[in-house]
Formats: C-alpha cells, structure tokens, sequence
C-alpha cells in the first residue's frame, strides 16, 4: 500500500543566517525536494527612488552607497555617469582612471564577500569566510585612505570625484596589487579543487544560456552560463578601452560555474588596475561641474558592469536641481526573476547553496 | 561602442511592419500606442535584422497628465540598444498589455510598477505587489501621493 504523503510549505526567512539580508522563501517541499519557491521581499524597502526626486543630484550620491552596500563604488560610479551623460559634464581623465582603480577594488572586494557567503552556506562554517573577508579588509582599507569612509563611500561626485587619493595611497595599492594573486591562490587552494565543494556544486542549479537572456539576468550569472557579455567589452565607459583584460566565461551555467567565473574576474581585476597605475596621468580631479548640477529637460539611460550585473540609473530631468525621476535598474533584482528555475527539483540543502551563488544583496533588491 | 537605434529610424521600420502604431517619435524613443504595444515588441524580439533578444530595464514615470511605461532593449548580438515608450493617459485603471511571454525578466518589473506606480500589466502570471505589502494605500512613486 503507498503511503499517503502530501506537500509542505516552509518559511525561510526572513530572518534565517542564509538570507544574506531580510529576504524570504515560501518554499514548497516534497520530502526534501522543492516543487515551488515564491521569493518574497521588500522588508528593507526604503524608497530610495522617491527620495531621490527630493534631493539635489549630488546628494543623491549618499543613497547609491546603500543600494548595494557590497560595492558602493560601483554605485556611486553608475549613478555619476548617468548625471554627467544628462548634464554633458565632462571628466578628468586621472579621474577616469582613479574611478576606474576604485570599481575594480569593489569588484575584487564585492566577488570575495559572495565567495566567501556561498563557502558559508555549504557548511565551511567560518574559515574560508574570515580568508575572504580578511582580504576585503585590506581593500577597505584603500578606500578608508582615499575618503574615510570603509563602506558607505560617496567618494564620486558628478564631475569627478571629492579629492585625490593621498601621496601614501600608491605604495599600498602597490603592495596589496602585487599580493593579490597570492591571496586568490591561497582561496583557490582550499576551494577549486576540493572535492565536497565540486560534489555540492558541480551541476547544480543550472541556468541555460536562453533562460539567462530571456530572463535579463546579467553579470557573472549570465557569463557563468556561456554568454559573453560584459559592459566594459560592450560598451567601453571611463577608460576601460585602453585596458586590456579577459572576460571569464563558464560554459555549464551550474553553481560551479558562476563561483569560477567571479575567481577569474577577480584575477582580471588585479590585472586592470596594474594597468591603471601605470597609465594614470596627473592633473585635475574635478571638472569645473557647479555645485547644484542643473541638466537640460530630457532623459537619459546609462549602466556600467557592477559586480552583480548591469546596474544602470535611468534619469529624468525637468530642469530643476533635483530629478524628476530616479530608477534604478539593480541587476541582483532583476536576477532573482530565474530564481525559481534554479531551485525547483533540488533539495533544501541545495537550495540555500544555489541561492548563495546567485550573490543577491538585500539593498539593492529592495533599494 | 554600444549604438542607440535612433528613434526616428526605428519609427520608419516599425511602421513598415505595423502601419498606425506609431504615437510620436523623437530622435531618444519612439512612442507607441498603448494598445498595440506588444505586437510591436514582439516584432522588434523577433525582426532577424533587429533582434532585440533582452529587455534590459522597464520603468514608468508620471507625467501628471499621462504616465509613460519604458522599454529599454538591447541586442547583444548586435550590440544595439533602442527604447520604446508608451503613453497612458489619465490617473485611474490604468491598464498595458504585459510583456512577460516574450520577456521573463519583465516579471518583477512589471510587478514593481504595479506596486509604486499603479499601473496594471494584463495576462501577467502574478500581478501583485512586491515591494510594499497587499493593502497598502496607493501607489507610492505617483506624483500627487501623500504620506
């Protein structure tokens, strides 16, 4: 006789320690394998949209920095850029390449905390996670330099940006530059290869390569699943086309994947910014852009290559000092739409890995 | 370099396809009626010479007078980009044809211009609010809302 057996439904969330923020599941299970997923959100919704028509276009700077409070640089770098193509504001060019020097810092960091959350979730409790974040430290500590702020930075400023980095700012980028790959190796050592890891990740949780752009998902997520397609190839902003670099690309789209994909990018990183030291010219750090930036009436659509994917600031001015529309693209939002393609069929243990590898920060999904 | 597919030009080309669905156009967008919205962008996904495989952002601004739903699309193999509006007028049901059979990651946009803007997506699998809960009094991203 079949036992008679039927589905439950768990909340996960929104305060469970693999959330990554205040993020819920309303998983339904079978057993122990998931037959649907509804991701529910918005519990740190904090209307960053609205408060921007209030507020002038540079003050607007310090709300970028808690979108995505992972990678602020990126942020405010993307939201600069959209107000300067607005505003026909011109930039220095020691300023493109500082801008440039602080998003790939923020990659670097950004990749090292999501690595480091997806080790934690597969049951490398603690160890891996503090490598990683011991290496974040010393990026902040870069940042720290160069505004003193750590994590909500504001360093950027439509125009250019607040002030040039000290005398004492380049012999430490030297020397964290030059260590750099050591410490990626160091990662690489304990996780690349390591059979438990490849066992829980290998082919789980894959996303297919027409799902991933029909889906609009973006960044290392739609690399891992073979598309290449990187903004800094694309559509070269700031410097980027008198770098060179490789864009990594998976070719399973399963969690694997998407972990080695941000390993290589941050390899890449290290290589843009050695470029960048050597090329950066002296010179002004700031345009001559007013204090109350004041573009013509239109709009305008601009994005950059954040670590999560493509975060863009879509602009509308009615010629005021503030604007009149603020939205912003978060590509860890918009990623979540294949959220319940990636889990259903796998288990609860999967589940929060695959979720982990997506890299979702709770700020920018619900800005 | 990205290229904008300029909004005159894309004018042209659309109306070849669909004759009288063309509202206005300007050299940034090219604003379409509401009504015939999606076989429009069903034809900019699908046009070989086009192919518009992604939509990359979908936003609505309130205008007072009309709201404006954007459609910001990218085609990578090409590397093109195009945007397409659509105006609403008036404040109330407001109400477009949703896009999420031709795109998925139209899904959680379309929801969150539901929930801050109030505009109905039709034939969208799930619409409700998302970032604000069920019951909330208004749209909060409309120009006359109060706290």
């Amino acid at each position: 006789m079949a036992i008679k057996t039927e589905p439950i439904t768990i909340n996960m969330g929104p305060q469970h320690p693999s959330t990554h923020g205040v993020f819920r599941l309303r998983v339904t299970f079978d057993g122990e394998v998931v037959v649907d997923v509804e991701p529910v959100f918005g519990y740190l919704h904090r209307g960053t949209e609205k408060l921007a028509e209030e507020r002038t276009y540079v003050q607007i700077v310090t709300l970028t920095d808690r979108l995505d409070y992972t990678a602020s640089m990126s942020n405010n770098l993307a939201y600069v850029r959209s107000v300067e193509k607005l505003g026909g504001i011109e930039v220095p060019e020691r300023a493109q390449y500082l801008r440039v020097i602080c998003a790939e810092l923020q990659r670097i960091a950004s990749h090292f905390v999501s690595i480091g959350f997806m080790l934690q979730e597969l049951g490398a409790f603690g160890t891996p996670l503090m490598y990683c974040f011991r290496e974040r430290e010393r990026i902040l500590d870069l940042f720290e330099m160069l505004c003193g702020a750590r994590i909500t930075l504001s360093y950027m400023r439509p125009g250019g940006l607040i002030q040039d980095a000290p005398e004492d700012f380049w012999p430490a980028l030297g020397i964290l530059m030059e260590s750099m790959p050591e410490y990626i190796d160091d990662l690489e050592g304990l996780v690349t290869s390591n059979e438990i890891v490849l066992a829980r990740t290998r082919d789980v949780g894959i996303i297919s390569p027409e799902l991933a752009v029909n889906g609009s998902v973006t960044g290392p997520m739609l690399r891992a699943s073979g598309v290449q397609w990187d903004l800094r190839k694309a559509n070269p902003y700031e410097v980027y086309d008198r770098l060179e670099f490789d864009v990594p690309i998976g070719y399973q789209g399963d969690t694997y994947d998407r972990y080695l994909v941000r390993v290589q990018e941050m390899r890449e990183s290290v290589r843009i910014i050695e470029q960048c030291i050597k090329q950066i010219p002296g010179g002004a750090i700031q345009s001559e852009a007013p204090f109350f930036v004041r573009p013509p009436v239109g709009d305008v659509y601009d994005a950059i290559e954040a670590p999560k994917g493509e975060l863009g600031f879509y602009l509308v001015s009615d010629g005021g000092i503030s604007p009149y529309r603020c939205k912003i693209r978060a590509p860890s939002f918009i990623n979540l739409t294949v959220l319940r393609d990636m889990l259903v069929g796998w288990k609860l243990a999967d589940l929060v890995v695959i979720f982990g590898s997506t890299d979702v920060v709770l700020g920018e999904v619900d800005r | 370099m990205t290229k904008l597919f300029v909004g005159t030009e894309l004018a042209k080309v659309i109306e070849l396809n669909h004759p009288d669905s063309i509202a206005d156009h300007s050299d940034a967008a090219a604003i379409i009626h509401p009504g015939q919205i999606h076989e429009v962008l069903a034809f900019l996904k699908q046009a070989e010479d086009l192919d518009f495989q992604v939509l990359s952002a979908l936003t609505a601004v309130d205008y007072i007078e009309y709201f404006e739903v954007i459609y910001h699309l990218l085609s990578m193999r090409r590397n093109t980009r195009c945007v397409i509006k659509a105006r609403l007028p008036g404040r109330e049901e407001l109400t477009i044809p949703s896009v999420t059979d031709l795109w998925r990651g139209a899904e959680l946009q379309e929801r969150e211009i539901w929930d801050l803007m109030g505009i109905k997506f039709e034939d969208h699998p799930n619409m409700k609010r998302i970032l604000l809960w069920e019951g909330f009094p208004g749209h909060p991203l409309r120009k006359d809302f109060i706290r």
